[in-house]
């Protein structure tokens, strides 16, 4: 089979613009695209096969995009839009390029990291409508979103941090070169006249940006403060408020020692920290909300008279008729009116067999329609949906789950106020046993508050977890939640699903070599007219088998074609004309019909993925538990656990019985790792400790999952696992580190040692050995 | 040490143009998708009309 030149995916031999392309629409854009001088695009760009195909919609009915259209100054009209599609830079650049040649357009911005386009245009010159079915003739799929209702509080974060940032790093900067030279001046008998200059100096520098890039810690630790607790903000709040007065004091009275230098570069270190954190898991942010703003945003509701509008789901009423096109997933809990097709209902049961539907058949929002376009007429919305139901599952199982505290805060809850008892200690032992004035005495307990102040701690978690998110994302495997490594480390027990998580979720055909050749491949040949999944394991399991001509398909019956003695049909038991027997009916199965011949079965199963049994071996001779919960029958269960080693599986489990499953582990003080990928799974995904999910999964169970990994193996959850394990020992090393440093500098700082020159290189030395440590994880294996 | 009087405010006027130079450009958008600007300059070799749009709405 020979490669579609526009979208890339194989044509088929019925195709009417066969051999070069595979639809009528493919041909279309290649014409458009060339036809714009803009052909370079097939030379540069690089086809992600995890990406959806470029293939245009066949049906292209106007679609009204006027809710979504936002009004500008001077006749300026926006659309925001999410791009499906985006395989590389230069799906970019195609867009854009597209669009600029429009006319009436004013800008059209494509963000690669976020997959979001921004469409300006001239309302008097083009229309939204046009301006999108441009693109969406391209293949991509364009839907309108909202900005305003995007989280835009984490972005907002990420900027003030990075500010902040950007002052506090200026500031340390400069406020060190000065100290530097009073350093010196100690030594080589600076004169108090220019010291106090330089003092001043510094303050005026160092007093601003304390006020200014202090503001997250400061307003973290008003919060914990009102709520009465403590955290690591508040220690270090106070060190910088009461480092920067005193050393205000001490300069306005001409004192040797000012600490403007270790509280500035105090500051600029826990942002870089605290940056690290954000950053790490903004990616995984972008993406969840991608996933989100697309099931929130995109309905296709069809009019009385016809007409086609996209809608918001919170405007859809039961009754509305919603359209749901071949290969998109039904939005609505509702009944078919129009269309006969078959429906993937994986995501929901854990079925690999697609359910024909027909007019009158009930359908599920989540659900993906695989064959022909459907029309459903609304049901129940938004909270009564079985979707909403389990999103309300995943919801209450999380809120177990949040209990976890991370390692980092556990330490702070018994560090700060170790910190602050030791500087008061520090303060009365100085005023009142040893009787110096309150003045000095508060300058050393401050000095204690500075470099107990938790630098090295602030840092050892975050810089560990960044390069080990890094190290994940490189293999494909996207760490979403801040505490998640922390709790892969302490699994000891994984859990798998099934169907799509141990298997491929894709059916294959069984014992071929039982089967009659000639049937085998006639059959074949009849099944590549198709895009049925049994119907392409067929024409995978017989390479290069001709393709049959003149092959009429009903949806979600099977395929029928004139032979010489009469018709040879293909598909289910009821549209070959053979009884129900029950025999043999354990699996997905295809009929083939002959006039002249009896009729031959062809069985399938879903196999399991190709390092199944490795990764199940590797994970017991870590000594994990293994276990398989799925929700498909129990012969079946068996024979896959079998297969890949697992000596305890449990079958026909509803969503409800695997949460249930998982909080008996839980009570017996086990530590779970789930791995699942369908709609059913999503509660247990949020119920168990920590919980994975390949990138094929439902929208809901990689929002419920703590992070997703790519590819047709299981070898990611290894290296997850792997990954965790040494990111945790390198954690608890700086903690080591950060405590070593301690140990030497609190003695030193309570003796009243402390200069701001031995504080500034304590801080720094501490601080650069973390980081140091935490660059480790980058080399190496995982276990 | 009379040069400390305008050496140090010279040097303080260089760190501060930096800064603000870095403050603009985070204000301007510079940072919203980082690898979408890696990519874009392989391709942007026959600007139109409007290819090069005020990225003044950071999405």
């Amino acid at each position: 089979m020979t490669a579609c030149r526009h979208c890339g995916l194989d044509v088929p031999a019925d195709s009417p613009v066969a051999p070069a392309f595979c639809c009528a629409g493919c041909a279309a854009a290649y014409d458009t695209v060339e036809g714009l001088g803009l052909d370079a695009y097939y030379q540069r760009r690089c086809l992600d096969p995890a990406v959806r195909p470029l293939r245009p919609d066949e049906d292209g009915a106007p679609v009204d995009y006027g809710a979504h259209v936002r009004d500008e100054a001077d006749g300026i009209k926006a659309l925001h839009l999410m791009v499906e599609g985006l395989h590389c830079a230069a799906c970019v650049w195609l867009i854009e390029s597209v669009l600029a040649r429009q006319p009436g357009v004013v800008s059209a911005r494509v963000n690669m990291t976020t997959r979001r386009l921004v469409l300006r245009w001239r309302a008097c010159e083009t229309d939204a409508d046009s301006l999108v079915a441009s693109v969406a003739a391209l293949g991509y799929r364009l839907v309108p979103f909202d900005p305003a209702v995007l989280d835009r509080e984490g972005e907002r974060r990420e900027k003030e941090l990075l500010r902040a940032m950007a002052v506090a790093g200026f500031a340390a900067g400069n406020v060190m070169l000065l100290s530097v030279s009073v350093w010196a001046g100690h030594f080589q008998g600076m004169g108090p006249a220019t010291r106090d200059l330089l003092h001043w100096i510094s303050a005026l520098i160092a007093l601003p940006a304390i006020a200014y890039a202090g503001v997250p810690f400061y307003r973290s630790a008003i919060t914990v403060l009102r709520a009465g607790h403590l955290n690591m903000d508040v220690p270090i709040s106070l060190a910088v408020v009461l480092a920067a007065g005193m050393s205000l004091h001490e300069t306005a009275t001409g004192g040797p020692h000012a600490y403007f230098d270790s509280a500035v570069t105090l500051l600029f270190f826990l942002l870089v920290g605290r940056y690290l954190d954000h950053r790490a898991r903004g990616k995984a942010r972008v993406a969840g909300e991608h996933l989100l703003a697309l099931a929130a945003t995109a309905a296709t509701v069809i009019e009385a008279d016809g007409r086609r509008r996209i809608v918001p789901p919170t405007r859809l009423r039961p009754g509305m008729a919603v359209l749901a096109a071949a290969g998109e997933r039904i939005a609505v809990d509702g009944r078919v009116t129009a269309g006969t097709s078959d429906v993937d209902t994986s995501l929901i049961n854990g079925e690999t067999v697609p359910a024909p539907v027909a007019p009158g058949t009930d359908v599920f929002a989540g659900t993906l329609n695989l064959s022909a376009p459907l029309t459903v007429e609304v049901g129940a919305v938004g909270e009564d949906t079985l979707l909403a139901e389990i999103v309300r599952l995943v919801e209450a199982a999380e809120q177990g789950r949040a209990r976890h505290v991370a390692l980092a805060d556990r330490v702070a809850r018994l560090y700060a106020p170790v910190v602050h008892g030791l500087a008061l200690l520090t303060f009365l032992g100085w005023w009142l046993w040893v009787g110096a004035p309150w003045q000095e005495s508060l300058l050393i307990a401050i000095a204690v508050l500075i470099v107990t102040c938790p630098c090295a701690l602030a840092l050892a978690v975050p810089a560990v977890q960044v390069i080990a998110s890094g190290r994940l994302l490189r293999r494909g495997i996207l760490v979403k939640s801040g505490s998640a490594l922390e709790r892969l480390a302490g699994t000891d027990t994984v859990v798998f699903d099934k169907t799509g998580t141990l298997t491929t979720g894709r059916p294959e055909l069984m014992d071929d070599t039982a089967i009659d050749g000639d049937a085998l491949r006639l059959a074949a040949s009849m099944a590549a007219a198709s895009t049925h999944p049994l119907a392409r394991a067929l024409v995978r399991a017989v390479p290069g088998a001709p393709v049959a001509g003149g092959v009429r398909e009903e949806p979600g019956r099977g395929l029928a074609v004139a032979g010489s003695g009469g018709e040879v049909r293909l598909g289910s038991r009821a549209w070959c004309g053979i009884a129900d027997d029950d025999h043999h009916s354990d699996g997905p199965e295809l009929w083939l019909a002959r006039p002249d011949a009896a009729p031959v079965r062809f069985a399938f199963a879903d196999r399991p993925r190709d390092d199944a049994a490795e990764v199940v071996a590797a994970l017991k001779e870590r000594e994990l538990a293994v276990a398989l919960l799925s929700g498909d029958r129990g012969p079946v269960v068996g024979a896959t656990a079998r297969r890949v080693g697992i000596d305890d599986w449990h079958a026909g489990c509803a969503p409800g019985d695997k949460v249930v499953r998982l909080q008996d582990l839980a009570a017996a003080g086990r530590h779970v790792l789930m791995v699942g990928d369908g709609l059913n799974d999503a509660p247990a995904l949020a119920a168990a400790t920590v919980s994975l999910s390949p990138s094929t999964a439902a929208d809901v169970s990689q929002t419920a999952a703590d992070a997703v990994f790519q590819g047709d193996r299981l070898e990611p959850v290894l290296e997850a696992l792997g990954v965790a394990r040494r990111a945790d020992r390198l954690v608890r090393q700086n903690f080591l580190l950060a405590f070593l440093y301690n140990g030497v500098t609190i003695p030193l700082a309570v003796a009243g040692l402390v200069t701001p020159l031995v504080a500034a290189i304590a801080m720094s030395a501490s601080s650069v050995a973390v980081i140091a440590n935490a660059l480790r994880l980058g080399r190496g294996r995982a276990w | 040490m009379t040069t400390l009087l305008y050496l140090i405010p010279a040097a303080l006027l260089l760190g501060l143009l930096g800064l603000i130079a870095f403050l603009w450009a985070l204000r301007s958008g510079q940072f919203d998708d980082l690898d979408g600007a890696a990519h874009r300059i392989l391709f942007d070799d026959e600007p139109g009309p409007s290819q090069r749009p005020r990225e003044d709405d950071p999405t």
